[in-house]
């Protein structure tokens, strides 16, 4: 299999370009998504390629966009709405929570709506509390909606392929500092990632440290860092919070004894809170010391860098919670 | 009111629609006395008094053209073609519901006949609405999508985020407003600016139309003039239709503190089904006797809905957890 290196943001166009290609109920939606290409270039090139009738870009109404799409995808296309920002999907909650989300429910099953919501999240740009926020947590709440977290490249385009076949309305959320940042192999040949299995992205015994989208990276780090002191720390990627793969984190918590779980989301009633709520009842066997969170403060993200990146999980914040773990578990 | 000219449509489309608009009169008038039987559980919002808007629109559509309802839905299920018996066993909340109970009194829809769901969110179908318009117009055969909603519905955003697109990119959607004069409790002119939709429509650039809603003839020939323009190409309009709810906001709301006496007596003359058993009477389509064996027929076709609806079961438990994801 031959792979090259392509960006996060590479990844996620040609996910969006092969499925195009493949299945012409696709059709993308967003501001600025065609001609311009995308705000951050994960549409660059579309436009010319499938024409305006398939990239097309909208008006500033993403309650109204996100509606029409809801409605597109209960007669039998696929579309694919863009929210800039994911601050801005606040704006289209009602169509994503009360329409799409149990459309086929309330219809005893008689409809499937196959919408591909893609959204961004992350800070430590210094853009503002209205264009820093990570708000997959609150879809993962939500009966009827499947919601997406990848971390690399690699992850993304598999993931958003599966996510562009599936019958369901899903929330794909791409870290908007990882599109230009982040690169990693991606294989030429076609390849699909299923949805609520989790990735092991580092093989470790002491620790388990559950981290996704881009706090898998911040982890991975944390985790070199640890093996420096002599601490191996097993990294873990769920991928996808709904469906979610319980059984791969209950199984490295009952082989370490210990959890951190990371995420750039809030702490107050947030991904962490669950994560460890799954894991506290499938490992509580094996726990030696309580399971650690490690999230965004709960506070409006900050402008100023000092106190943004204080708010947004670092290494450090992840190798002391390491290092908490590790003193509270009992001596042998 | 007289009406000596010639019957401008065919007789038998007007037996057809008088039919429809009975049989919505007459599920409501059931659902009413199910509810106070208790034998349904939530809420019942009827329709009665606003049938010709529904039927009148619905007659001038295909069976493949969608439509979105409402709250006060009934009567768009019942207009676009539902069954009554599954209809009486959603409101039950019974496994042979149209939603298999799921759905219930604010969200029955059969999606086979166009029916893209029923929305418990004032405004919230104009979305799907002009999502299926879209699909519609990428299929190029000419279908179309039309969006029922209330006066209360037309100052929520997402109809001129919509409309907006509709008109952009010319999709084939009809906007029908059924102004029943009341957002709940109240008027409708405390509450919207200005001259109301059919004047905001024209100034989105769409044509906006106003049709007194209790004319069954007038609600058809408005409707089907501006479906026909959409189908060909012509883009949105919107159809406002002047009606009035005889009940209350839901059962239980007698519609009597908000309402004068006066105002319903007035409306009370209006009666659309009443208008058109004239029409069909005097224009010889039907005999009186035939009218009453009309309404004896769809009556008895109700209760019996009604009586099987009773016996039928509750969905099992374990279907809680089936269709939340396809
Ligand atoms: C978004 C939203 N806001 C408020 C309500 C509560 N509510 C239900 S029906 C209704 C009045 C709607 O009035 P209108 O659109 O005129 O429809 P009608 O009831 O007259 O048929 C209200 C306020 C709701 N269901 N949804
Ligand atoms: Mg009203």
């Amino acid at each position: 299999m031959s792979t090259r290196e392509l960006t996060f943001a590479q990844a996620i166009r040609e996910a969006l370009d092969e499925e195009l290609a493949r299945d012409e109920r696709v059709v993308l939606f967003g501001e600025d998504v065609g001609a311009w290409g995308g705000v951050f270039r994960t549409t660059e090139g579309l436009y010319e390629k499938y024409g305006p009738e398939r990239v097309i870009d909208t008006p500033l109404s993403e309650e109204g966009y996100v509606g029409l799409a809801v409605g597109i995808a209960m007669t039998g296309m696929h579309p694919v709405p863009e929210i800039m920002f994911g601050d801005f999907i606040t704006l289209a909650m009602d169509q994503i929570v009360n329409q799409a989300a149990k459309m086929r429910y309330m219809t005893g099953g008689q409809v499937a709506v196959p919408i591909t919501i893609r959204a961004t999240m992350g800070g430590g740009r210094s853009s503002g509390a209205q264009h820093s926020q990570s708000w997959h947590a609150w879809f993962a709440h939500v009966p009827g909606l499947k919601v997406a977290v990848p971390a690399t490249p690699y992850d993304a385009k598999g993931l958003l392929k599966s996510a562009l076949r599936d019958p369901n309305p899903v929330l794909f959320f791409e870290d908007k500092v990882m599109y230009h940042k982040i690169k990693g192999p991606v294989p030429e040949e076609e390849y699909l990632i299923p949805f609520g299995v989790a990735d092991i992205k580092r093989q470790g015994g002491d620790v388990t440290i559950v981290a996704l989208s881009r706090m898998v990276h911040t982890a991975l780090a944390a985790a070199e860092k640890l093996a420096q002191e002599g601490i191996s720390a097993e990294v873990i990627d769920p991928r996808t919070l709904t469906p979610l793969d319980e059984e791969t984190l209950i199984q490295s918590v009952c082989k370490t004894g210990g959890a951190v779980i990371v995420d750039e989301g809030y702490t107050r009633f947030g991904v962490t809170a669950e994560l460890a709520a799954v894991i506290a009842k499938g490992a509580f066997d094996y726990l030696d010391a309580p399971i650690e969170r490690v999230a965004a403060f709960d506070v409006p993200i900050p402008f100023s860098p000092p106190l943004e990146f204080a708010t947004i999980p670092d290494e450090e914040r992840i190798i002391q919670a390491v290092h908490r773990v590790l003193e509270g578990r009992r001596p042998q | 009111m007289n009406n000596r000219n010639p019957l401008p449509i065919e007789p038998d489309l007007l037996i057809e629609m008088y039919r429809r608009m009975l049989t919505i009169r007459f599920f409501e008038e059931a659902v009413f006395d199910v509810y106070r039987k208790g034998w349904m559980p939530g809420l019942a919002h009827l329709s009665d008094g606003q049938e010709a808007t529904p039927v009148g629109v619905c007659m001038a559509l295909r069976p493949e053209d969608t439509i979105t309802s409402t709250h006060r839905g009934h009567g768009h299920i019942i207009a676009k073609g539902g069954q009554v018996e599954p209809m009486m066993a959603e409101v039950m909340g019974k496994v042979s519901g149209y939603c298999r109970g799921k759905g219930g009194e604010m969200h029955i829809a059969d999606v086979s006949l166009g029916i893209l769901g029923a929305n418990g969110i004032v405004g919230g179908g104009l979305g799907i609405a002009a999502g299926s318009a879209f699909t519609a117009k990428r299929e190029g055969k000419g279908r179309v999508s039309v969006a029922f909603f209330g006066d209360g519905a037309v100052n929520q955003g997402l109809w001129y985020e919509t409309a907006n697109m509709a008109v952009l990119w010319k999709l084939p959607l009809i906007y029908v407003c059924e102004n029943n004069q009341y957002t709940e409790f109240t008027h409708w002119k405390k509450l919207t600016a200005g001259e109301g939709l059919a004047t905001r429509a024209r100034a989105m650039g769409m044509p906006g139309v106003e049709v007194d809603g209790n004319d069954i003839v007038a609600v058809y020939q408005a409707a089907r003039e501006l479906v026909e323009a959409a189908r060909c190409g012509e883009g949105p309009a919107t159809l406002v239709c002047h009606t009035i709810r005889y009940g209350g906001h839901h059962v239980g709301d007698p519609g009597t503190a908000y309402r004068t006496k006066e105002e319903m007596e007035e409306w009370r003359k209006k009666d659309p089904i009443q208008r058109c058993e004239r029409l069909l009477v005097e224009n010889g389509i039907l005999s009186p006797q035939e009218i009453e064996a009309t309404r004896t027929e769809i009556d008895q076709r109700i209760q019996n809905a009604v009586q099987q609806a009773r016996q039928d079961p509750f969905p099992p438990i374990e279907e809680v957890h089936e269709h939340v994801y396809a």
